[in-house]
């Protein structure tokens, strides 16, 4: 099973439940060296709980799941700061790494937010904190990058321009990244696995393949299987408090 | 001159206030000022368990303590009560039952002030050297579990997500908040430890703008508390605990003015 070195993490039909409700069930994906695998669904689909599966922050969980390595950079979705810390972004950039000088002004730069290097944490606006979140996770050279809705906030110019530059940062480090999204278009483009989640995996496979998917049609609509631009989606079915699926 | 009273307890002071600096910080970035009430009130119960069974203070406090917060760790999780009513639970009960065998125990006289704020005059040579061995101890770990518990105090999942150990540090950090509660009751009062743990960190946030050098000013803050308070204990007969907390309040209180000037500064 582990034959293949290019494996970073490997989910074997995960499933996590909170109390009686599931948040997601039967999962299986795996991330590879050089990968961008995309999670979409709408919401409570259970995108951020599979990714939290795979990071291992959640631990009584169903199936199985397995990680091979331990330099993993992680931008969450939603981040609490308790401002009673007196926190620079330099000292957020050396949270969990201890990291050269030189690293810190990198990676910020390419986020384009060096200028805040010395700014107080609670002073950033929105999109400004994004970017140092990726900075942060970009800067330890990591094998896995798990981003979750990483340019939430940020202008649109900015988002095509961080896509662009997670593009890079997989092929330069030659790292894996599990990504999630709400772009349908930026996901499409640049992606080499899509799953596609809605308490369950509804379908999975090359982009083109997912688009073609009637199951993807039938949660996303026809033209987002078109022109892959517009996010609209229609359910197809409904979730009981038990976490079964009933069909419309 | 380890002879007279004063130089033991000041060096016995500085010593304390080098430790409670940087693990204030703590106790203020994770909200923890109850935790700390409730593991003092329960010191009590340490200190008539080492009368009875005439043990060292120190670590008898340290025990109990410990296990306080052992149990308080259990009840969290097997009660649906909130963590502050089992904190207050917690520690008004060892509070009362350390009290209740105090009166059993009338073969030794109490010095019950000297115990809850504080008494110079009860600083022992070893004292001393429990103070600066345990203390230095204390900071050691401290240093070793810094990465994973200041990372955890900004953002747990973070912190788990990227390979570090959040709950074993928090667990540690707990041992870490009796053993400074241990060596600290004897010259501080166990009313008032949690004061000299949080009003020096309190003051330097209110001057520090990053994490390390908040630790550096409340270490300062906490040392001059300690001098300035011995010397007003010494010179108008109070108990130390007291003077040693006023005189941090005192000190909070002018970083607050200066709060107004940098303001004022800005625009």
């Amino acid at each position: 099973m582990t034959s293949n070195q290019n494996i970073l993490v490997k989910l074997n039909q995960a499933g996590f439940r909170l109390k009686d409700k599931w948040l997601v069930k039967g999962v299986s994906l795996q991330i590879e060296k050089g990968q961008i695998v995309t999670l979409i669904g709408p919401n409570g689909s259970g995108k951020s709980t599979t990714a939290k599966i795979a990071l291992g922050i959640y631990k009584n969980i169903d199936g199985e799941v397995e990680k091979f390595t331990n330099k993993v950079g992680y931008v969450p979705q939603k981040i609490s700061i308790d401002w009673t810390l007196p926190l620079r972004v330099r000292d957020f950039m050396v949270l969990i790494e201890n990291l050269k000088d030189e690293d810190i002004n990198e990676a910020l730069s390419l986020t384009g937010v060096i200028q805040l290097k010395n700014k107080n944490l609670g002073d950033l606006s929105g999109g400004e904190f994004q970017r140092v979140l990726i900075a942060r996770a970009i800067s330890k050279k990591p094998d896995l990058l798990v981003l979750d809705e990483p340019v939430q906030g940020v202008d649109f110019t900015g988002e095509i321009a961080l896509y662009k530059l997670i593009k890079k940062i997989t092929d330069e480090l030659n790292c894996g990244i599990l990504l999630i999204s709400h772009d349908l278009h930026t996901v499409m483009s640049a992606t080499d696995h899509v799953v596609c989640l809605n308490g369950h995996v509804c379908c999975s496979g090359s982009p083109m393949d997912v688009a073609k998917n009637n199951e993807y049609k039938a949660l996303f609509g026809e033209q987002a299987s078109q022109i892959l631009s517009r996010y609209e989606h229609r359910h197809d079915h409904i979730h009981t408090s038990e976490g079964e699926i009933k069909k419309n | 001159m380890l002879d007279d009273f004063f130089i033991r307890a000041l060096i016995a002071g500085l010593g304390i206030a080098i430790v409670t600096g940087p693990l204030g910080c703590f106790v203020i970035w994770r909200r923890l000022s109850y935790f700390g009430d409730t593991l003092a009130h329960s010191a009590l119960l340490g200190v008539t368990l080492a009368y009875t069974l005439e043990f060292n203070i120190a670590i008898s406090v340290f025990i109990i303590s410990s296990l306080i917060a052992l149990i308080l760790i259990q009840l969290q999780k097997k009660t649906n009560l909130p963590g502050d009513a089992l904190l207050g639970l917690l520690a008004h009960s060892s509070l009362a039952v350390g009290l209740v065998v105090i009166g059993f125990l009338t073969f030794i006289r109490f010095d019950i002030m000297g115990l809850l704020f504080g008494d110079i005059l009860a600083v022992t040579v070893d004292d001393l050297l429990i103070i600066w061995v345990g203390g230095p101890l204390i900071l050691l770990v401290l240093k070793l579990i810094w990465k994973p518990l200041f990372a955890s105090t900004v953002n747990y999942e973070l912190a788990e997500a990227e390979g570090l150990n959040p709950d074993r540090a928090k667990a540690i950090f707990t041992i870490l908040m009796a053993g400074i509660i241990a060596i600290s009751i004897k010259m501080v009062g166990l009313l008032l430890i949690t004061g000299m743990l949080i009003i020096p960190a309190a003051m330097a946030r209110n001057i520090s703008s990053s994490p390390q050098s908040m630790v550096i000013y409340s270490i300062l803050g906490g040392l001059l508390s300690v001098i300035l308070g011995l010397f007003t204990s010494l010179e108008f007969n109070t108990s130390s605990g007291p003077s040693i907390i006023a005189a941090s309040l005192f000190l909070f209180i002018l970083s607050l003015l200066n709060i107004k000037q940098s303001i004022k500064l800005k625009n």
